[in-house]
């Protein structure tokens, strides 16, 4: 029970951030949740979230784990998503007929390039001891323009039908195809994390890296892996992206998606100083995002203003949902707790809080 | 290591030797200095930037030395640089509307001619020779005209705007206000695509309209990534649109791929905003008969009916997915 009171507190951020957006957009319109079939697939506002936040869903997995180990940000995730796809999209306009073979070597080739830039800003933070952002704003600054040379500076069209079907939804299938992708994709994260011990690692690396090392975890190989992943998570990202959209747009590609990633990652709960952190939060971050964009629109809030809105939404959000805040929640329940339960005393409460916590 | 130094500098002297040879068989060539924008800005720029390097090359006769980037003071050193250079044209698209008096006046005293392109740069007519322009409140006026002319019996439009404040999404919203104002026709829901004029924004703005339970029968897409995903959020939902559907689709920019979709119904029409200022350039310059102020381009709306293949290779951008394919 009391662990199971401890993992919600971790999500109390993310989950107390997302049901005041329902309840917003309840207010609205009673009709929220509602779903209809459309042609086959399931339609409405929540498919319709799950559908748009899938490529920020995964990178904000890959960015959680780079911000946990390496205490700071990769803020080239967008193009480096921009390049892998170009080489995807590359590779099936060279196939002289697209199948699902093509399509797979074509995604499995660009999640080697995805490895190989995670390795470049790997290499630069791990080794060379570059910070993070600073070591991804190479590839922030260069990205677009390798994507251009790649993808011939032409914006090449992917009009293949499985593509197609990647980006809508296959025949029969009931839900939008990049739901699907997506939910695979957090399936493997989380049986990677579940038969690894790499939670562990990455999370004494982020929290002290010397101590890390004293007991045996190489902090150097343990911040290479997070890129490495990272890198995976762009290429799949990109991959949804890319056929999404039916076309290859070097300038637009998922622009400016790292700002919302890390959005995503703060809102999950974690701390952007590395260390502890959970997927979980970060998952309902990405989604509650989406939401909120989409929560901006239905309000119809006017277009010149729904940048201000977004951003005072975000800082009331954060507020509320601070430590200084919930540290004040907490007592005021505990108060309320001690109260009914009248055998307790309030001041033995208040001193063993502390200590409890650090056995855990 | 002074033996390596040693060599070195042999090669650098011999390297600078080489290019000076270089530059003096060029001579003969009109010389010109084009100061751009990167092509990573946009699509429009990636067509701009390559019809400027055909345009203006070694076999048309001219020695041209282009500078793209997106920071205005760059772009005034290089323009600097020309001017010591030499050149005997300076051609602009700025980054910036401000901050050129100096580098103009300069220019002039040298007597360069100064000939801006796409973008106006905020100074005395009498500083530059000739400027050649895309009107956006042309581009949008006549968008709003083909609307107007649908015959539909209520137009109920939704807006999807560009980057909030530029050129392009004032002068292409503000034929629709004006219209909307006088009564012509009804915006029922006004969004944007952002700064990158994203085809996700522009998809999750007829998505809020779609569930909100709206009305519409246009959708009025200030560029073609942002038309294409407003359409993509119509196929979602399952209505029609396109020749004989129910709602009616235009797109701004030429983009090949948005051609090809008008050509096969599956949008109505497309605005043009034309990149290729070079060839009107190039006349100018070889023809001798260089106007002065402010030229405006002519430019195209092509409809499901007035599409032509030849229209689409000749003033389309970027790549052709090829006839009757359509990007969805």
């Amino acid at each position: 029970m009391r662990k199971l009171i401890q993992t919600f507190s971790h999500l109390f951020l993310p989950l107390s951030v997302m049901i005041l957006l329902i309840i917003i957009n309840l207010i609205k319109g009673a009709d929220y949740f509602s779903i209809s079939l459309v042609n086959g697939a399931l339609y409405g506002n929540i498919p319709n979230i799950l559908f748009g936040a899938s490529e920020l869903v995964i990178l904000s997995i890959g960015m959680t784990l780079v911000t946990a180990a390496s205490r700071g940000q990769d803020i080239s995730i967008g193009e480096s998503a921009t390049i892998t796809s170009a080489v995807f999209v590359m590779f099936v306009l060279q196939a002289s007929e697209v199948t699902l073979f093509t399509i797979v070597i074509a995604f499995l080739l660009s999640c080697v390039v995805g490895l190989a830039l995670g390795a470049f800003n790997g290499t630069l933070v791990s080794v060379f001891k570059v910070q993070p952002m600073v070591a991804s704003l190479i590839l922030f600054t260069g990205g677009r323009s390798i994507a251009f040379m790649i993808d011939g500076k032409l914006s090449p069209i992917l009009a293949n039908d499985i593509s197609n079907q990647i980006g809508t939804v296959i025949p029969g299938v009931p839900i939008q195809t990049p739901i699907i992708l997506t939910v695979v994709f957090i399936v493997l994260v989380a049986v990677l994390f579940k038969t690894t011990t790499l939670k562990l690692y990455v999370e004494a690396v982020g929290i002290n890296p010397n101590a890390a090392r004293l007991n045996g975890i190489n902090p150097k190989k343990i911040i290479f892996l997070t890129f490495l992943i990272m890198g995976v998570c762009s290429a799949v990202a990109g991959f949804i992206a890319v056929n999404k959209a039916g076309r290859h747009d070097s300038v637009n590609l998922l622009k400016l998606i790292m700002m919302d990633a890390i959005l995503a990652v703060a809102i999950g709960g974690n701390s952007l100083g590395g260390g502890k952190f959970s997927i979980t939060g970060s998952i309902i971050g990405a989604y509650t995002i989406e939401m909120l964009n989409r929560t901006l629109l239905r309000l119809e809030i006017e277009p010149a203003m729904i940048k201000v809105f977004k951003a005072i939404f975000i800082i009331i959000l954060m507020v509320v949902a601070s430590p200084v805040v919930r540290v004040f929640a907490k007592k005021t329940l505990d108060r309320v707790r001690n109260w009914r339960s009248p055998s307790s005393q309030s001041a033995k409460l208040t001193t063993t809080n502390i200590p409890t916590r650090k056995e855990q | 290591m002074k033996k390596t130094l040693g060599i070195l500098m042999i090669l650098v002297m011999l390297g600078t030797g080489f290019l000076f040879a270089a530059g003096q068989k060029e001579s003969g060539l009109i010389k010109v200095g084009i100061v751009n924008l990167p092509p990573e800005e946009s699509g429009y720029r990636q067509a701009n930037v390559e019809d400027m390097n055909t345009v203006f090359s070694k076999a048309n006769g001219y020695d041209a030395k282009q500078t793209n980037t997106m920071d205005n003071s760059e772009q005034i050193a290089a323009a600097k640089g020309y001017i010591r250079d030499g050149v005997d044209y300076l051609l602009i698209s700025a980054a910036n509307a401000s901050g050129w008096d100096d580098t103009l006046k300069s220019a002039k005293d040298a007597g360069i001619q100064v000939i801006l392109f796409d973008r106006a740069i905020d100074t005395a007519q009498s500083n530059y020779q000739a400027a050649i322009l895309s009107d956006m409140a042309y581009e949008g006026k006549k968008a709003v005209e083909w609307v107007l002319s649908l015959g539909l019996d209520k137009i109920n439009l939704i807006l999807i705007r560009g980057q909030m404040g530029s050129a392009a999404e004032i002068g292409r919203s503000a034929a629709v206000l004006e219209a909307a104002k006088a009564g012509k026709l009804n915006i029922v829901a006004d969004g944007t695509g952002g700064d990158s004029w994203s085809l996700e924004e522009a998809r999750k703005v007829v998505e809020a309209a779609i569930a909100a339970g709206k009305d519409f029968n246009v959708i009025y897409a200030q560029n073609d990534g942002m038309a294409q995903g407003a359409v993509q959020a119509l196929q979602a939902a399952g209505i029609s649109h396109g020749k004989g559907g129910k709602v009616k689709v235009i797109g701004f920019d030429f983009n090949r791929f948005a051609l090809r979709n008008v050509q096969a119904g599956y949008w109505d029409a497309d605005m043009q905003c034309n990149p290729r200022q070079a060839a009107q350039i190039s006349e100018w310059i070889k023809s001798g008969k260089m106007p002065s102020g402010v030229v405006y381009q002519e430019e195209l709306l092509l409809t499901t009916e007035t599409i032509t293949d030849d229209l689409i290779a000749k003033w389309g951008i970027n790549a052709d997915p090829g006839k009757g394919v359509i990007t969805r």
